[in-house]
């Protein structure tokens, strides 16, 4: 319990008869990359708010680092920082007084904030056009401000909610590199919600959640494990007497699709080097496809995880409206 | 310590803001300038003298300097709804900052500003052959400041518990003019019929607007700018007290409001 930096029990938020939130429990060590992903409308953000003291649960318990987030809001508020997924910029400032502000408002010392505020402006490229107004700047330069505020106060657990959400690829890797210093230097807790499989893939751990309970909770590998083996496909000069060796040498049933054949191991990366050097039928090519956060989410989920589009937004609202009519 | 360093902090980002949006200042004063001029010389001659050397326009200019105290330090609270509509007010409950301070802090920046806004149209006293000594000129600021603190704090207190822009705008000019006309700013109180000055007594800007009219223009024995209640005629003291009475309540319910607020 102690080294669980986050402690999360039996938690439901309801808004009228849709409970947002059903009863979840978890725990995130100190540390931890904790991933919590889902369909859009699944409760990420409605959990999000309640850790982060913004809304208060219907019932549940939920602590940060040992402070409940209903009866110590102002403690809790000390020791977390957040990037939302909305906006929460003050426009008519320039990026570096948002930033100013912010350090004033979490208590970051005088001698380390001017360092502090240049080195993150620099890395999200930002200290150019620092003595501008936000309102003035782009989409993708208010996420990266908001990103670099985020961290500027160093918190012990650090929200990120869809925080590289319609970033190019290089500052997505600029703002990880960070992230995961801070974490090196600081211990830092992050709980991250994201579309992104390759930062999904950067979790310790992975929480699913759908319809406000929680469907799976494990690591990425073991996660992916439970979906599906990994698949490899092969191309040989004889398909139909490959089909054959492998059927007698590994007792497992190649499919043939006419172009190759693709059969199923428990461990491809071990699997491979033996089965190149014992094989006697000659190979062409060999392709090892090793399930994804992807097609974890799909079968847990029976949906496609991607980043927000009109057509998500959509369909979770229709989800939304199917709960509230199906009881 | 804390608690007055995030006062601080808010009451400072609302300076920079009205810093960085110089020209609101001339659109506040426009309309409370176009008031006195245009009234002030348009009905000088034919209402005479209300008091003692004091002209229709002299009688109006301290009713002027209320009324844009008022309406800036009323219709400030309006960055709390524009906060929350562009996602600020997020950044802000979320941090360590606790409520009370953040809305002390408002009400404090809504008062600064309109303070501001008051002292420009404060300057023109010369113009209309109003001296004062500085002692004068120092009450006057005080209780302007009581007062734009008073409707700073109201007008908090509503943008807690109204979502949008749009219906917050529609209630406050609801709010703002009848407590602007009926505040004795524009006409003396007496001699009104029943109904009005019923209205005018129960109006908490009455009791601002009074007091700084007593304080520019001179009381003294048999005081025509003073107001009766109940066939007493309160004194100077008296009407700073209701209005400073006034603002304990609001400034309380302000902070009750903004700490229980929804998201």
């Amino acid at each position: 319990m102690s080294d669980n930096i986050i402690h999360v029990e039996n938690l439901v938020k309801k808004y009228g008869d849709l409970a947002a939130v059903n009863d979840i429990s978890f725990a995130v060590s100190t540390g931890e990359i904790f991933g919590f992903l889902g369909p859009n409308g699944a409760g990420k953000t409605t959990t999000i708010n309640i850790l982060c003291t913004l809304t208060r649960p219907t019932s549940g318990k939920a602590m940060i680092d040992g402070l409940d987030v209903v009866r110590q809001q102002s403690q809790v508020r000390q020791q977390i920082g957040l990037v939302f997924q909305d906006p929460s910029l003050d426009e008519r400032l320039s990026g570096i007084q948002n930033m100013r502000f912010h350090a004033l408002v979490y208590n970051v010392p005088g001698r380390e904030r001017e360092k502090r505020i240049e080195e993150l402006l620099k890395m999200v490229d930002l200290w150019d056009k620092r003595n501008n107004e936000v309102r003035t700047y782009s989409g993708g330069m208010k996420r990266r401000l908001e990103l670099a505020r985020g961290l500027l106060h160093h918190p012990k657990v650090l929200f990120l909610d869809e925080p590289t959400l319609g970033l190019d690829p290089q500052t997505r890797n600029h703002i990880w590199e960070y992230v995961l210093d801070l974490r090196q230097r600081e211990g830092t807790t992050i709980f991250l919600t994201t579309h992104y499989m390759d930062e999904a893939d950067k979790a310790d751990r992975i929480a699913i959640i759908d319809y406000g309970k929680l469907v799976a909770m494990d690591t990425p590998a073991r996660l992916k494990e439970m979906v599906s083996k990994d698949i490899v496909s092969v191309k040989t000069e004889n398909d139909a007497r490959a089909a054959e060796e492998i059927r007698s040498r590994y007792q497992i049933e190649p499919r043939g699709n006419g172009n190759g054949l693709t059969f199923e191991v428990a461990r491809g990366e071990e699997f491979l080097p033996v089965f190149l050097k014992e094989f006697g039928t000659r190979i062409l090519s060999i392709n090892l496809h090793r399930p994804s956060l992807e097609d974890v989410f799909l079968k847990l989920t029976g949906r496609q995880i991607r980043p927000e589009d009109v057509t998500n937004t959509f369909k979770a609202m229709v989800r939304a409206h199917g709960r509230r009519t199906r009881r | 310590m804390r608690h007055l360093l995030g006062v601080y902090i808010i009451w400072y980002r609302d300076l920079l803001r009205f810093w960085h949006d110089k020209m609101r200042l001339v659109g506040s004063v426009t309309l409370p300038l176009l008031f006195l001029f245009v009234f002030g010389s348009g009905l000088s001659g034919r209402m005479g003298a209300l008091g003692p050397g004091v002209d229709f326009t002299k009688f109006m200019f301290p009713g002027i300097i209320g009324m844009t105290v008022l309406m800036s330090s009323f219709m400030a609270g309006v960055s709390v709804v524009w906060d929350r509509e562009f996602g600020f007010l997020k950044e802000v409950l979320v941090s360590p900052v606790s409520r009370v301070a953040v809305s002390i802090g408002k009400t404090l920046g809504s008062a600064t500003v309109a303070l501001i806004q008051g002292i420009i149209i404060l300057l023109l006293a010369p113009l209309l052959g109003i001296s004062m000594s500085a002692g004068t000129v120092l009450a006057l600021l005080g209780l302007m400041f009581l007062l734009a603190a008073t409707m700073g704090s109201f007008g908090v207190l509503l943008a807690t518990r109204i979502r949008s822009m749009e219906a917050f705008q529609a209630i406050m000019q609801m709010l703002m003019f009848p407590m602007i006309f009926l505040s004795g700013a524009f006409f003396p109180l007496q001699g009104l019929p029943a109904w009005m000055n019923v209205l005018v007594k129960i109006n908490p800007a009455t009791y601002g607007i009074a007091p700084l009219r007593q304080i520019m223009l001179g009381g003294g024995a048999g005081n025509p700018f003073a107001i009766s209640l109940f066939g007493y005629t309160l004194s100077l003291w008296t009407n700073i007290l209701i209005l400073a009475g006034f603002g304990a309540v609001m400034v309380l319910l302000a902070m009750w409001s903004f700490s229980n607020q929804r998201n």
